[in-house]
């Protein structure tokens, strides 16, 4: 969507921020706030673009550093790290050849870590952009990671 | 259109979603057509039936049989075997300790208050809810009570707030009421971030009117013509699933101008958050509400009379909240029947962790913990021992076998240095390690501190520091009382309840599994022990 389509959709009030910064990062390829889109919203609603980026730094689900184009959050929370989370953290290092807050060089994916996604019956839990896979072990991560590498 | 012979429920939440729950369901649809069933079997998509970690789960009434691990290709042989010939499939069958009850049922140990809807209910239809029973008590309260009832009924319920804290509800609405001003807000808090914690996912996902119903009371009560409801950003189902509940309520007039031709108007917004955990405390929530970094605000003065913009505020908890219709439509005395003089009503557990059902139970205020893990969680897996039970979620207290007979309600826990909190009970068994257990919490709370005051910014880090110390087996018996010296300056001296709590299980770590820690500081090899993190 066009980012002025975006902007019109939400009052000129403040409160709707984070909603607004959530939609425009959506839109955007690289799944990031660009600076364009800091100035946006604080034309917008009329803030100051420092009070703009102070809220979008603060949050975790905000990134102002490009991302691939698929996110992977792995949660790390008790629940998560009993069932063996950092294998699955571990063994999406090593098929994707980055750290956590990294992206891959062909800009297909970015590794980070969440709090938890309240969906701990199936732990450990990932989310991927919108989707939760749970019951993960490292051959589920593999084929998950091979589906998305076909599916674009 | 004739009555069902049978219902087919369909649990339809974010974990179902991932075990494929829309192709069984595609599946189970064209199997009862082809068996000429589709007009006596009714499916009905619902929230969560209770079990966790079982995939698809469904549950055939009348007969109250449960299946799980459901795939596409089970599906025939249950309409056929079950559906059809009456013969319930055993090899699908659930052994589920949780048994969801039916409206206004109890069933073992479980008493469904504010779950009464959940996974019985498809809730994306209204018509559901309202044939329910719902949306009565706000027609009660608008037509036939001032607000000043609606406040001494919830008072005398002696309804406590869920999220964590237990502060009286009636207390915190009168306080708003009185507050001078023309505007005011009713903010539902469901922010919830507390690790194995998705309650009040579950009662949005399973019940999204029962919260519009129970804000809108609230609005009337204390005056507010205005109500948000603050989820968080990652629960993408609950968000579309209140947005839509939202525009239903709205058609039918049950929220909007002149509800009921009362006078009285009330609407709601949804408000996703963006990942901070420390969003969940009430005055950092409204900062982010405001469009702000969640930062938590200096009390006093406290949201009641300086809230949202200013103006007097009541935040509530989801699990609260979804207490206030049937406080109304029963009546505080009925109300007071359950759970404990101190502590009436229920509580929503999440059991989670080495038991044999994980799952979503509601049982009343001081059921003791010992049943809720051996009852309802139907004890551990694989005949193991009980090794501890973190309660309260991260910022909750580590307790042991000898802690087993403590009465789950705010007052009891209080006295074993622990909190209810949000009801998170994260069991472990002997192959559990508590340090490392112990460090997954700390590198949390290190993430997660906003950074805004010493103690907290400071205190995690540091923590997290000498945790590494012991884990990599290079550090003295001293780290182990100087964590639990940082953590009583926390939780002394931080500005909000995340750096205050942490002092909860890092001290009954320590206090309680000293050996482990001690033969980790010293290198010794620990048998439990998982591979590390960062």
């Amino acid at each position: 969507m066009e980012k002025k389509a975006i902007l019109q959709k939400y009052p000129r009030s403040p409160d709707v921020l984070l909603a607004l910064l959530h939609e425009l990062q959506r839109a955007n390829p690289q799944n990031c706030l660009t600076p364009e889109d800091l100035a946006l919203a604080a034309a917008h609603l009329g803030l100051p673009l420092a009070r703009v980026r102070d809220a979008a730094t603060f949050y975790t689900m905000f990134s102002l550093k490009p991302r691939g184009k698929h996110v992977i959050r792995v949660c790390d929370s008790p629940n998560c790290h009993l069932f063996g989370a950092w294998s699955v953290v571990e063994e999406l290092q090593r098929l994707l050849g980055i750290g956590v807050g990294e992206t891959t060089p062909d800009g297909l994916f970015t590794l980070e870590l969440t709090s938890c996604l309240g969906a701990c019956g199936v732990a450990p839990v990932m989310m991927v952009d919108d989707e939760v896979f749970g019951n993960l072990t490292p051959g589920k991560v593999r084929r998950i990671l091979e589906e998305l590498r076909r599916g674009g | 259109m004739r009555p069902a012979r049978a219902q087919v429920l369909v649990a339809v939440d974010e974990e179902a979603r991932q075990a494929g729950v829309e192709r069984v369901l595609a599946a189970l649809r064209e199997a009862l057509r082809d068996y000429g069933l589709a007009e006596e079997v009714q499916v009905i998509e619902t929230g969560t039936l209770g079990p966790s970690g079982q995939g698809v789960v469904l549950a055939v009434y009348p007969d109250g049989v449960f299946y799980g691990r459901v795939q596409p290709q089970d599906v025939r042989e249950i309409v056929e075997g079950h559906l059809l010939k009456g013969r319930p499939v055993a090899r699908l069958r659930l052994p589920t300790a949780a048994p969801v009850a039916r409206p206004g049922e109890i069933l073992g140990r479980q008493t469904r208050v504010v779950l009464r809807n959940v996974g019985v209910i498809d809730p994306e239809n209204i018509e559901e809810y309202l044939a329910q029973g719902g949306y009565e008590a706000l027609a009660k309260a608008l037509l036939g009570m001032k607000p000043e009832e609606v406040i001494e009924e919830v008072r005398r319920a002696g309804l406590r707030g869920r999220g964590g804290a237990g502060f009286p509800t009636g207390v915190k609405w009168a306080a708003v009421r009185q507050a001078p001003g023309p505007e005011k807000y009713v903010v539902c808090n469901a922010d919830e971030g507390e690790p194995g914690t998705f309650k009040d996912r579950l009662l949005l996902e399973g019940d999204p009117h029962r919260i519009l119903e129970a804000m809108a009371i609230a609005g009337y009560a204390v005056g507010a013509q205005r109500g948000i409801i603050y989820v968080r950003g990652e629960y993408t189902l609950s968000l579309r699933r209140l947005e839509r509940a939202l525009a239903q309520a709205r058609a039918y007039g049950l929220l909007g101008e002149n509800i009921l031709e009362s006078g009285f108007s009330f609407d709601i917004e949804v408000r996703p958050g963006a990942g901070a955990y420390v969003c969940g405390e009430e005055t950092a929530l409204l900062e982010s509400l405001e469009g702000k970094r969640g930062w938590p605000r200096i009390r006093p003065p406290y949201p009641v009379t300086r809230g949202l913009w200013g103006k007097p505020t009541v935040v509530n908890n989801v699990e609260t909240l979804a207490n206030v219709p049937d406080i109304l439509l029963r009546g505080a005395a009925w109300f007071r029947t359950l759970g404990t003089p101190t502590c009436p009503g229920t509580k929503v557990y999440t059991i989670l962790g080495h038991v044999r059902f994980p799952g979503l139970v509601e049982v009343e205020m001081g059921t003791p913990l010992r049943a809720l893990i051996y009852e309802l969680g139907g004890g551990l897996r694989d005949g193991r021992a009980l090794k501890a039970v973190l309660i309260g979620g991260a910022a909750g207290a580590f307790l042991t076998a000898e802690d087993l007979d403590v009465r789950l309600d705010f007052d009891s826990l209080a006295g074993r240095a622990a909190v209810l909190g949000s009801g998170a009970v994260l069991v472990m068994d002997d192959t559990a390690c508590i340090v490392d257990m112990l460090g997954s919490i700390l590198r949390f709370f290190r993430h997660e501190s906003c950074g805004q005051c010493v103690p907290c910014r400071a205190g995690t880090d540091l923590l997290a520091r000498l945790w590494e110390g012991i884990r990599r087996g290079q550090a003295q018996e001293e780290a182990l009382d100087r964590m639990v010296e940082i953590a009583e300056v926390m939780r002394q001296a931080s500005l909000c309840p995340l750096g205050q709590s942490l002092a909860l299980p890092v001290r009954s770590a320590l206090e309680k599994f000293r050996p482990e820690f001690l033969a980790h500081a010293r290198g010794a090899p620990c048998p439990s022990c998982r591979r590390e993190g960062p």
